[in-house]
């Protein structure tokens, strides 16, 4: 047993390295890093149709992410998707008239939520909801209108 | 007729008894734990032959696939102008199935067929009988020690190797290829979930590690003690390892990522 303290520094070194690694598989390949980790407040917008949208899809605004989708809920009074936000505390400055709309990222990319902001002098609080909101674009009813479109044009 | 009837009953019974030692043995080596716990020594020396000696193969490896998945994805994903989206590729098929499956299987070439290897020369040698001889119980003093370090190099070189490998895409993906390198991790990071993926990759391993240790002392310590046993013992660790690692993979993954 002379290379007791050999070995215990290697098998130390593969321990650190396993743990490294789960460590870095962790921290800078998955989303954990920004899990929770802001402070935010919900703001909750109701749409027609929400489509693809997800929980965790992004809520951007200008094309920078300032929050997540937290849940999708159906309204079953209005027949809507009630959608609710949470926007991280830094961006506490959202005008109450504020309108929502859900874009695909590309054209096959995933569903997210756009905020337009608008003039008014009152920003949003928690729970405030957005009044304006514009429904997810469904790719097959786009399509089905234009086909029918140019098929009744055609007569 | 009637032979093809006895020989099927009779492989039945064998490979019911062999089902039985295997239990029992489990079970012995399992309550072995706590004894070796407070030795932590023994457990030491083990992880060094298990884990620090497998630590090159898994890593190189590691990165070879890494690099693969890189090309491959590459040279697929461009046809649609999606190389943005590479990272996220090599980083699921990584951490998911790869990682997991293939350095378990590398494990139970490199350490298993050692440890059956091993084991089985011990007995044919009679240096177990020799011990019990001593009134040390092999279980504790050789097994158990054997079982716990594979079971916990395991989870640590699967994560290893997918670590290594995301690392390699990167140099491939980025590098060679021109993918933009804060799109590749940016996307990967989005798309990865912590718990879904990661954890769950984690826990494929710990099984994987379970079984090809299993499977590989008992193979050993279950040798007809010649030398053409040994031999056999070891062939069948590599084999039944691969099987059941595959197996077991496919369950594991019906249950975790089937919604």
């Amino acid at each position: 047993m002379q290379h007791t303290s050999t070995q215990d520094t290697l098998v130390g070194l593969f321990v650190a390295a396993g743990i490294v690694g789960l460590f870095f598989l962790s921290m800078q390949v998955s989303n954990l890093s920004s899990f929770g980790d802001e402070e935010s407040y919900t703001i909750i917008a109701r749409f027609e149709n929400s489509g693809g949208l997800k929980v965790k899809s992004p809520v951007s605004a200008a094309g920078v992410k300032i929050g997540k989708v937290s849940s999708i809920s159906f309204d079953p009074k209005t027949y809507q998707s009630v959608v609710h936000m949470s926007i991280y505390t830094q961006y506490n400055t959202i005008p109450t008239d504020t309108s929502a709309s859900i874009y695909t990222a590309g054209l096959l990319g995933e569903q997210y939520v756009n905020l337009d902001p608008g003039g008014s002098e009152e920003y949003l609080q928690q729970d405030s909801a957005i009044e304006i909101t514009q429904s997810a674009i469904i790719l097959e009813k786009a399509i089905g209108q234009f086909l029918f479109k140019s098929a009744a044009e055609k007569k | 007729m009637i032979r093809i009837l006895q020989y099927l009953g009779k492989s039945t019974r064998t490979s019911f008894t062999k089902l039985g030692r295997a239990t029992y043995f489990l079970l012995q080596t399992v309550s072995g734990i706590p004894s070796v716990l407070l030795r932590p020594r023994l457990l030491l020396n083990q992880l060094y032959s298990v884990g620090v000696l497998s630590f090159l193969i898994i890593t190189i490896s590691g990165l070879f696939v890494g690099m693969v998945l890189g090309l491959q994805g590459y040279y697929t994903l461009s046809d649609f102008g999606a190389e943005e989206t590479l990272g996220v590729m090599v980083a699921a098929s990584l951490v998911r199935e790869l990682g997991p499956v293939v350095s378990a299987l590398l494990f139970a070439g490199r350490a298993g067929s050692a440890l059956t290897a091993e084991i089985g020369l011990m007995k044919a040698t009679e240096q177990l009988s020799g011990m019990e001889m001593m009134a040390v119980d092999p279980i504790k003093r050789i097994i158990t020690p054997r079982f716990l370090a594979g079971l916990l190099a395991m989870p640590l070189l699967a994560a290893l190797f997918s670590a290594v490998g995301i690392i390699g895409g990167q140099i491939i993906g980025s590098g060679l290829l021109g993918v933009d390198e804060g799109a590749y991790w940016s996307q990967m990071q989005a798309s990865i979930d912590f718990h879904d993926d990661i954890l769950n990759g984690v826990i494929k391993s710990i099984v994987f590690g379970f079984v090809t240790s299993w499977i590989a002392l008992f193979e050993g310590s279950d040798a007809i003690p010649t030398s053409e046993g040994v031999s056999r013992a070891t062939t069948r660790t590599v084999v039944n390892s691969a099987f059941s690692i595959l197996g077991l993979d496919f369950i594991l993954t019906a249950l975790m990522f089937g919604e």
